[in-house]
């Protein structure tokens, strides 16, 4: 018996006679939760977001309530800015634009209550560049809620101003960095800023606090002011709460975009129950949990995870991987991510070395260049892992990629460092024998080394 | 610098001799403002009160759209507009991935090929295009364009719709599930 979806944010989305006007919205309760929220005090829909315990969609599921009280109200002169993160561009993930394009007025509203709960006059959405139909969408949605007096000046007659304005990258993954995107948003490169502050709630858009949250994140929130932070914490497992959007690709039968109670189910019910299994009846080899930067989990491993229990001891269990369940913690806990949600598949057919050397080469291309280990190293992983795919390598290659990869991880500004440096990590520790066996078989290089430096 | 600006106020032209050192730009003369433009910009402006600067991605999307790439002209301009070096302006251009300094075909043609699309077939595919459309050998940005200047085909990353994969953009319309026979039915429908 498969799980049943829960769908939250999904529950209009792809619905017969659903579309994205805000009339089709009005009509399925829309901006009620918006009206609710402005006869609450901002501090309490804070704590509210807090008593939920949502954690962040985008990538690092870090606490919002939490990101939020960074800017104490009772402190802070300069005026608070909020971004949307719709940047969505880590390899797998494909949730967010579900949202921009079916169901922009859900977004509208969890930003504006967002909004209204930090005290936030001026927020944009950072939309991908490739996006060009969904910035046109969001216009048009920001354009309507403006017209029923959503957004704009006096709010539903309380006062409240708000302006959002659509801002569109132009095709790099740095982006989605939040203190990159806020640079990229002052009209610089994107290059991630040097941390500390940690957070942009400290010194962010214009040097004034900044919220930055994935559009996901801003969809709960409309939720979790519907429901109350308490009843949306039932939903899902302590300190994993809610639903979540996962995003699956690669080998599967049914591939798409699901919404299900956060560990609600495994990576075994996910695969074959709700995706109909690897497609031609073939048999799983590996997959990567949370987009690609999350590392690669490889069929049959077991793992030792340790949770707690209703009694509040740990208690150490051992599992296989199909029997992951779907959370922040299990995924961490098992050495991976559960990151932005996105599952990408691979059967037995697939070569690993290749499937690195397509992600290294991701990476290399989108490596801003700020930093040095970073910079070079993102290069050389493709130019090794090609290499090794192209039968070419060399025989201390499996070596000095890893090498390479662990002189990038914690010597860079951002987090894009463990980014590259993880998926070669975990793709060298767990396909050894092949790596090695590529750069076995190997022809050595027609020229003496030193010449083809 | 900022006494050399070269925008002509009269004509809302550029004059190509003068712009900044080192940019040569044999494509075509000084660009032509269409009449909206400026309003357009002026409009865009207004989206970020707090600095202008921060309209420097917007203008860059709006001259691509309007001339096809940003001319060394089109830095100059911006950056004029926005009271900035045309450096500032560059230094984008150089960064982004989707701006170009050169023209590329009237039907552009992008293939993801990250993961997911590369499990999909994204290289056959990529492949098919290429011979389809009679590209040359692609530039150092992976650009492959047509004799004819008709098409282009390039290999972009990630694409966000990893699920239906493998996709392609054709100008600023998304394709999922794009076998072999959709390419050749959809390079049809862009004649």
């Amino acid at each position: 018996m498969p799980i049943a979806e829960r769908r939250l944010i999904f529950k209009n989305i792809d619905q017969p006679g659903y579309t994205i006007d805000i009339d089709c919205y009005l009509r399925h309760d829309g901006y009620k939760d918006l009206k609710k929220a402005l006869t609450m005090k901002g501090p309490d829909i804070v704590a509210e977001v807090k008593t939920s315990g949502l954690r962040g969609r985008g990538g690092a599921g870090f606490s919002t309530g939490m990101k939020w009280g960074f800017i104490d109200p009772t402190k802070n002169t300069k005026p608070v800015y909020l971004i949307c993160n719709a940047d969505e561009s880590e390899p797998g993930t494909f949730k967010d634009k579900q949202i921009i394009y079916k169901d922009p007025h859900q977004l509208l509203e969890g930003m504006a209550i967002a909004c209204y709960a930090n005290n936030v006059h001026l927020a944009y959405i950072y939309i991908r560049g490739e996006f060009t139909l969904g910035a046109k969408i969001l216009e048009k949605a920001i354009q309507e809620a403006k017209a029923k007096n959503f957004l704009g000046k006096n709010i539903a007659g309380t006062g409240y101003d708000l302006e959002i304005y659509i801002h569109r990258g132009a095709g790099a993954y740095i982006c989605g960095e939040e203190t990159g995107l806020i640079e990229s948003l002052e009209g610089k490169r994107a290059y991630p800023r040097i941390k500390p502050p940690y957070f942009p709630a400290v010194l962010g858009l214009y040097m004034c606090p900044t919220i930055v949250n994935n559009v996901e994140t801003l969809c709960n929130i409309k939720h979790i002011v519907a429901m109350g932070g308490a009843a949306y914490a039932k939903i899902g497992k302590p300190n994993n709460t809610g639903t979540r959007l996962l995003c699956v690709s690669g080998d599967v039968e049914k591939p798409g975009y699901y919404e299900f109670e956060v560990g609600a189910l495994t990576i075994g019910e996910l695969i074959n129950d709700v995706c109909g299994g690897i497609k031609g009846g073939r048999k799983l080899k590996a997959l990567i949990p949370g987009g690609s930067s999350a590392k690669v989990l490889k069929a049959g491993e077991r793992f030792k995870i340790k949770s707690k229990k209703a009694d509040g001891t740990m208690e150490e269990k051992e599992i296989g991987l199909m029997d992951i369940p779907l959370d922040f913690d299990t995924l961490a806990a098992a050495g991976s991510m559960a990151g932005s949600g996105g599952v990408i598949v691979m059967d037995e057919t697939r070569d690993m070395v290749e499937c690195l050397a397509n992600i290294a080469t991701f990476y290399a291309h989108e490596s801003c260049g700020q930093c040095t280990p970073c910079r070079e190293g993102s290069l050389w992983m493709k130019k090794i892992t090609t290499r090794l795919s192209e039968g070419k390598g060399q025989p201390d290659d499996v070596g000095l990629l890893k090498s390479v990869a662990d002189n990038i991880a914690g010597r860079t500004i951002c987090a894009f460092g463990e980014a590259c440096a993880w998926p070669v990590q975990s793709f060298v520790a767990k396909f050894k024998d092949e790596f090695e066996g590529q750069a076995r078989t190997a022809k050595p290089p027609a020229a003496p080394k030193l010449e083809s430096v | 610098m900022s006494t050399q600006r070269v925008v002509d106020p009269s004509t809302q032209t550029v004059s190509p001799a003068k712009v900044y050192p080192g940019a040569v730009d044999p494509h075509h003369a000084a660009a032509v403002l269409p009449p909206n433009f400026e309003a357009q910009v002026d409009e865009v402006i207004t989206h970020y009160p707090v600095s202008k600067r921060s309209a420097s991605l917007p203008l860059l999307h709006l001259w691509q759209e309007t001339f096809g790439y940003v001319s060394p002209e089109g830095i100059e301009w911006i950056a004029a507009k926005l009271g900035l070096q045309p450096i500032n302006i560059l230094e984008l251009v150089t960064f982004y991935p989707m701006f170009r300094q050169h023209p590329a075909g009237k039907i552009q043609i992008r293939v993801c090929r990250t993961l997911s699309c590369a499990l999909g077939g994204a290289y056959e595919l990529c492949a098919h295009f290429h011979e389809r459309c009679n590209t040359a050998e692609p530039d150092a940005h992976g650009l492959a364009i047509s004799p004819d200047g008709k098409y282009s085909v390039e290999f972009v990353e990630c694409l966000a719709s990893c699920g239906t994969a493998p996709v392609i953009m054709i100008n600023d319309d998304f394709y999922e599930d794009v076998s072999k026979q959709r390419a050749n039915e959809l390079l049809l429908k862009y004649k």
